[in-house]
Parts: C-alpha cells; sequence; structure tokens
C-alpha cells in the first residue's frame, strides 16, 4: 500500500487553486447573493481543461480518471468556492458518461468535445415532483412518432437548465405497468432545453444560489431518434452506471466545503480573543474541531479507496456509499461547527461559514440522500432485509 | 525569434520565512515555486512569440538543491525549455555572483533578448538583471510596461512616475519587466503535463566554465553584517473632522506628493 501523494496530483491541485485563487470568497458571496452564475469562473476552469478532465483526449478532454476529477472538484470546493463552484461544472466533468458508453458514436463526437471545451452546458433530468429517490416511478413518457420521440411530463430539480444547451434526460418509453420488472422500460435522450415546448422555472432554495435547480415541463417536446443514448428500454441501467463516479465526485466536494470551513474556523479560533485569550484555547471549541479534522480525513481515505477502485475497474458500490455517507456528515458537521466557532459572526454573510452551512446541508440530500445510501449498505453490504 | 526569460525560485512567500541564524541567509530547504515577480516576464516573452509568429521561449534560473518546481510552473505555461544552474559552491552568492552564472547560462542561448523582473520577491536588490547585461555587454532597459521586437530593435514603453518614455536599443538586448504589466496565464491541465516532458538541462559551475572563487560566498562581495527586526509600524496620525478633514488629507498627501 502505498500513500504518497502522485506528482501529477499534486500539480493538479495546485492548478486548480491557482485558478481558483482569482475567484474569493467575495466573489462567491456576491454570486449567491445575486443569484448569478459564476461565467467568468466557469469559463476559467473551461480554459484551463479542468472541465474536460476527465473526458477522453480524443475528445479533447483531458483523459483522466474519477480520482483526478474528483481532487479537482476538491479544490474548488475547498477554495471557498463550495457548491455554487461545483455544481457549475459538475455535470459538465462526468455527467456525459453514458453518452461516451452507450451513445453512438455520432453522438458522442458532436456533444463530448463542446463539454470538454466548456462552450456545451448539459444539465440532467431525473428527479420528478413523485419520483426522486423511487427513480423507477418517473412518470415523463417519449411515443416514438416516426424517426422522433414526443415527450411530456415534469421534472423537478433540473439543475442548471436555464444555462443549459442539452439534458440528459430520463423517460419512460413503456409504462411501468407493463413491464416485466420495474426499472425496464426506461430511456435516455439528449434533449435540447431551448425547444418552445420546454418551459423552466427556478425553485427558490435554501442555499448554492447562484446555480439554479429546476422545475422542467416537456409539452411536446419532439427528439430525433438519434439522439437517443444506448438501446432503448434500459435507460434505468445506464443510470445506474454512473452513479458511483457521482457519489465519488459529491464526496469530494463535500471534503472541499469541510476544509473550507475548519481553515475558517481555526483562524478565526486563534485570532478572536475573549476573556483574555484566543478562544481556540477552550477545548470546548478545539476539540470539535480536531474531531471534524479526524472525520474530514477519514472521509477523504475512503474518497481515495473507492476513486482508486473505479480507475482499477474494481467494484466499489460500497466504497462510494460510504464515502459519500462519511463525506457529507463530516461536511455538515465541521461548517455547523465553524458556525459556533464564529459566535454570532458566523451567522452574518461577511463571515462566509453561513454559506459553507447552507451548501454542505444539501450534499446530505441530494444527489443521494443519506437514508438511501444506509439503505444500500444494510442490504447490500451486511445483508439486511431491502426496506424498498 | 528566441527570448529567454530569468525566473526566480524563491520559498513560497504564504509561509513564514525564516533566516539561518549563523549566515543570515534564507532558508531555501523547502520547495522553491515561481517567483510571481517572474511569471509577467514568462507571459511578455510567450506574447511576444506569439505575436511574432514563431520563436521559443527559454528559461534559466540558479537555485539550491536542484530545485525544478517553479521552472515546471513556467513550462507548464508554455515556455519550450529550460536551463537550471545548481552547485553547492553557489550558497551566498550576492547579485553579482548570480548574475555571474546566469550570464553564462544565458551566453549557451545566444538569445535575441533577455527579459527579467524588475525585482524579486525575497531578494528585491532590483540589480541582477543590469548586472546580467553588464557581464553579457548588451544594452538593458529597465521598468518595462511593453516591449515591441521591430527587426533588430527593441522598442519599450518604460515605466515612469509620470507616465512612460519611449526607449529604443539594438537586439540582443535585456529588458526587466515591471510587476503587473500583463495578466499571466494560469498553466493549464494539458501544459502542466506537457511540462513534466519537457527538457531541464542541469549545469554546475564547472560545466558553465566558471571558477569558484567569482561565485557564491568566496566571490561575494556583499555581506549581511547585521540583521535586525523591522521597526513595528507606529499608530498613524488620528485627524477629527471639525468640517476640515478633508483639507487635512488633502494637505498629508500633498505633503508625501501622492496628489
Ligand atoms: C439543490 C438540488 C439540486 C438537484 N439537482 C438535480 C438534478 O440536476 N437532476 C435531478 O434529476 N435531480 C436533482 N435533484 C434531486 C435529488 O436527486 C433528489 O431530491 C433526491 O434524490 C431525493 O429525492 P426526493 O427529493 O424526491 O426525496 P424523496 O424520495 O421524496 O424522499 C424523502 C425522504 O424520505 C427518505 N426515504 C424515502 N424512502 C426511504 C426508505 N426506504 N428508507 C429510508 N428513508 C427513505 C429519503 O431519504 C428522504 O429523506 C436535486 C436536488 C436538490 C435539492
Ligand atoms: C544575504 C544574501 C543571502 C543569500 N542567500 C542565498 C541562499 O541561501 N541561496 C541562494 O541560492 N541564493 C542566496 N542569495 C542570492 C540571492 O537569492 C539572489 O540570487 C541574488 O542576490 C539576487 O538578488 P535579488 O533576489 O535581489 O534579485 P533582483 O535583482 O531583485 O531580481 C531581479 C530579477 O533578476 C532575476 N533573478 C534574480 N535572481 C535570480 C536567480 N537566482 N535565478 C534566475 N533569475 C534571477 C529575476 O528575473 C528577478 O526577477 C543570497 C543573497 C544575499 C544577498
Amino acid at each position: 500500500m502505498n500513500f504518497s501523494a502522485s506528482e501529477d496530483h499534486e500539480a493538479i491541485r495546485e492548478g486548480v487553486r491557482r485558478v481558483c485563487a482569482q475567484f474569493p470568497d467575495e466573489y462567491w458571496r456576491e454570486k449567491d447573493e445575486q443569484h448569478e452564475f459564476p461565467w467568468d469562473f466557469y469559463q476559467a476552469m473551461a480554459d484551463g481543461g479542468w472541465v474536460g478532465i476527465a473526458i477522453p483526449e480524443e475528445f479533447g478532454g483531458g483523459g483522466q480518471g474519477i480520482t483526478e476529477a474528483s481532487i479537482v472538484l476538491e479544490e474548488v470546493a475547498a477554495s471557498g468556492a463550495a457548491m455554487n463552484g461545483c455544481s457549475a461544472i459538475h455535470l459538465s466533468i462526468f455527467g456525459m458518461e453514458p453518452v461516451r458508453k452507450y451513445g453512438s458514436p455520432e453522438l458522442a463526437n458532436e456533444i463530448l468535445p463542446k463539454v470538454a471545451d466548456g462552450s456545451l452546458h448539459a444539465a440532467f433530468g431525473v428527479t420528478e415532483p413523485d419520483a426522486g429517490t423511487d427513480t423507477t416511478s418517473i412518470r415523463t413518457r417519449a411515443e416514438r412518432d416516426g424517426d422522433e420521440y414526443v415527450i411530456t411530463g415534469a421534472k423537478v430539480w433540473t439543475t442548471k437548465a436555464p444555462y443549459c444547451d442539452v439534458c440528459l434526460l430520463l423517460v419512460r418509453t413503456t409504462p411501468k405497468e407493463l413491464c416485466d420488472g420495474p426499472t425496464q422500460g426506461m430511456t435516455l435522450l439528449l434533449v435540447d432545453l431551448k425547444d418552445p415546448s420546454v418551459d423552466i422555472t427556478p425553485i427558490p432554495k435554501v442555499g448554492r444560489n447562484a446555480v439554479v435547480s429546476c422545475e422542467v415541463r416537456y409539452d411536446g417536446l419532439r427528439v430525433p431518434v438519434s439522439r437517443r443514448v444506448g438501446e432503448e428500454g434500459e435507460g434505468f441501467r445506464y443510470i445506474l452506471d454512473g452513479l458511483n463516479p457521482e457519489r465519488i465526485l459529491i464526496s469530494a466536494e463535500a471534503l472541499g466545503i469541510g476544509r473550507a470551513a475548519l481553515r475558517k474556523a481555526v483562524d478565526y479560533a486563534n485570532d478572536r480573543v475573549i476573556f483574555g485569550r484566543p478562544i481556540g484555547q477552550n477545548q470546548g471549541l478545539a476539540f470539535p474541531l480536531a474531531d471534524s479534522h479526524a472525520r474530514l480525513h477519514a472521509a477523504e481515505l475512503v474518497i481515495r479507496e473507492a476513486s482508486w477502485r473505479y480507475d482499477s475497474g474494481l467494484d466499489c458500490g460500497a466504497q462510494a456509499n460510504l464515502a459519500k455517507y462519511l463525506a457529507s456528515e463530516a461536511a455538515f458537521e465541521c461548517a455547523d461547527r465553524a458556525m459556533q466557532t464564529h459566535g454570532g459572526f458566523g451567522y452574518a454573510k461577511e463571515y462566509d461559514v453561513e454559506r459553507y452551512w447552507r451548501e454542505s446541508r444539501l450534499m446530505k440530500i441530494a444527489p443521494v440522500s443519506q437514508e438511501m445510501v444506509l439503505n444500500y449498505v444494510s442490504n447490500k453490504v451486511l445483508g439486511l432485509p431491502r426496506s424498498y | 525569434m528566441k527570448v529567454v526569460v530569468c525566473v526566480k525560485q524563491i520559498p513560497d512567500p504564504a509561509l513564514p520565512g525564516e533566516l539561518d541564524p549563523s549566515t543570515n541567509y534564507l532558508k531555501r530547504d523547502d520547495k522553491l515555486i515561481l517567483d510571481e515577480s517572474d511569471s509577467y516576464g514568462v507571459e511578455m516573452a510567450l506574447q511576444l512569440v506569439e505575436g511574432a509568429g514563431g520563436g521559443e521561449v527559454s528559461l534559466v534560473s540558479m537555485a539550491p538543491n536542484n530545485e525544478v518546481s517553479g521552472l515546471r510552473t513556467a513550462l507548464a505555461m508554455g515556455a519550450e525549455d529550460a536551463i537550471l544552474v545548481s552547485d553547492n559552491a553557489l550558497a551566498g552568492s550576492d547579485a553579482l555572483g548570480t548574475a555571474r552564472v546566469l550570464a553564462a547560462a544565458i551566453s549557451r542561448l545566444s538569445p535575441d533578448l533577455v527579459l527579467a523582473g524588475v525585482e524579486s520577491s525575497d531578494g528585491y536588490t532590483g540589480t541582477v538583471p543590469e548586472m546580467i547585461a553588464g557581464v553579457l555587454d548588451i544594452p538593458s532597459i529597465t521598468f518595462a510596461k511593453q516591449i515591441e521586437i521591430d527587426g533588430n530593435t527593441v522598442k519599450v514603453q518604460r515605466q515612469t512616475e509620470a507616465g512612460y518614455d519611449d526607449v529604443e536599443c539594438q537586439t540582443p538586448a535585456l529588458v526587466s519587466v515591471t510587476a503587473g504589466v500583463v495578466e499571466p496565464r494560469y498553466p493549464s491541465f494539458k501544459g502542466i503535463m506537457a511540462a513534466k516532458k519537457k527538457p531541464v538541462e542541469e549545469l554546475d559551475l564547472s560545466a558553465l566554465g566558471l571558477d569558484e572563487s567569482s561565485v557564491g560566498q568566496s566571490g561575494a562581495r556583499q555581506e549581511t553584517v547585521r540583521v535586525t527586526e523591522a521597526e513595528e509600524r507606529q499608530a498613524g496620525e488620528v485627524i477629527e473632522d471639525e468640517g476640515d478633514a478633508h483639507e487635512k488629507i488633502v494637505e498629508f498627501l500633498g505633503e508625501l506628493k501622492i496628489v
């Protein structure tokens, strides 16, 4: 076993830090308050080749693995950009993997180079008002009409939808009742979000306000069959395939926020003098921070294990889920403690920890809830009966 | 066109620096990074070569412990190759010793133009570039804010307190670039990966044909006699506003010749 960081990984961290240093906390505070997409940050990351890092070189990307992609996102989050920065680029980093893996060569050649160079924004539409965790209950329909599918239905929480050109959409091509199993009859389509039959409404939310998540209605959107990703009816399997890498990336983002929060907390605890001594001298404040450091470190090791397994072609379901669970818990707890360390100022926007707190809370819910992760561990790892 | 950029690799300014109490030299045992002051020269060189539609940017650096981290950053920005001079006998070099070494390295490359920073971030004597020009016996122009190459002529806008002077000289020449006059590009992912494969030629004194007695501590004509803590800054003057504060501030700035 070898835990030494590779030179490449250090160079990637340094390269990303250099870009992020141009976008300090003030920038993110303002973008969050103004509900403005961080275009200049996105462009800088795209120009540096960081957005395309995990897209194969033949499509103009960096050809790296999930380990390198997760390092990029961790550093973005840790810079203080937190989820506003990560969500701006998250789906471009690995979200189009189903197109590479299962899409036609024509589709991959058309889409991936533009995702890699940042000129094409893509969204991911799975969740519906009545189908989040229970994905197979989606009701958005695609009816075949000649060489086209006609789509009717509604998705919720589609992130970045107003700025995106395309959306990787999971639809039902066969109603659940008519299928042999619930996971059948679903199809993955790459749809045009700029079409007038698509109606997009942002959902007001707690945080990560520089990047909107939206309700998206599809009212008779026509999609050429050539935009289908892989086989009809196999969509759910393609989506499942991407869940582990997605969890690893999310874990890395959580870890990054945790690091940002811990850094702020430690600085403040060293500087703030109350009762004639730095507040960090009180073990009541110091121990929770030391404890958070330990938990973040543990999460980091599991993330590295999971990403190494994924990149080595090994099964990583258990590790990716554990990483997601541990990192999300550790990050939110750390942000909460950072807020406590700051006392009243922690509640003020100026100190940024409240932003980390709001944004790290998200990681416990989406893209998969902590409960569903524990369901996986209970059932698949421990062999307990399934709850759903 | 061939441009050589002098890049100094320095201890990370974000970390607390430390002096060796026995020699009063800055400790340089940890990783050294590209001096930000030199990132402007690198950017300027890349722009000149790109503007000329061809050419090559090479780097020269003198640093202890065969350090290449800072050079890799500049290579990742787009420079082609580098010469690193590293030799135990160079410890304690003063500015002239440093200039002799860099000049010897530069002359191997026969450049049209040599760029350097106006002053480094750690030593900041602001003398090495002109000494290099002296050793090489080529013209030097300082404080450049803009550089243009026109045939065998270097045209420089030289920053002054009031604005700038237009200065020209023949190539080969050395120009020191003012910090902040261009926006240094960030190394891209592909640049970083490519930099790992770019050649860095490591030379010692004998390879440069330099005599130990002319460089390093033995050749140094500068000696650090004593190091004392900088005095803490005194609290400033507080002006109570009795309706005329703005006049007092203008007067104060006038005394400093700022307005
Ligand atoms: C900011 C944000 C951005 C998002 N972006 C996207 C996006 O871009 N694309 C997209 O498709 N989706 C997106 N989502 C949706 C997200 O993936 C879902 O919210 C998430 O999967 C949970 O689904 P749900 O909200 O329907 O919760 P529900 O499925 O309604 O679950 C509600 C609660 O019940 C719990 N629960 C349910 N069943 C069980 C059980 N058997 N055992 C224990 N607990 C259970 C869940 O864990 C959860 O806590 C986003 C969500 C948010 C908040
Ligand atoms: C007291 C003292 C202790 C020193 N200790 C050490 C030591 O322990 N180890 C050591 O290696 N050196 C040491 N030096 C040498 C020193 O770091 C410089 O190389 C030299 O004095 C140049 O001074 P400066 O940094 O003020 O350069 P400036 O004249 O301020 O630099 C202007 C520009 O010249 C170029 N330049 C300067 N130095 C270099 C370089 N080394 N390589 C490439 N380009 C350069 C850069 O473009 C820079 O922007 C010491 C010098 C002194 C006076």
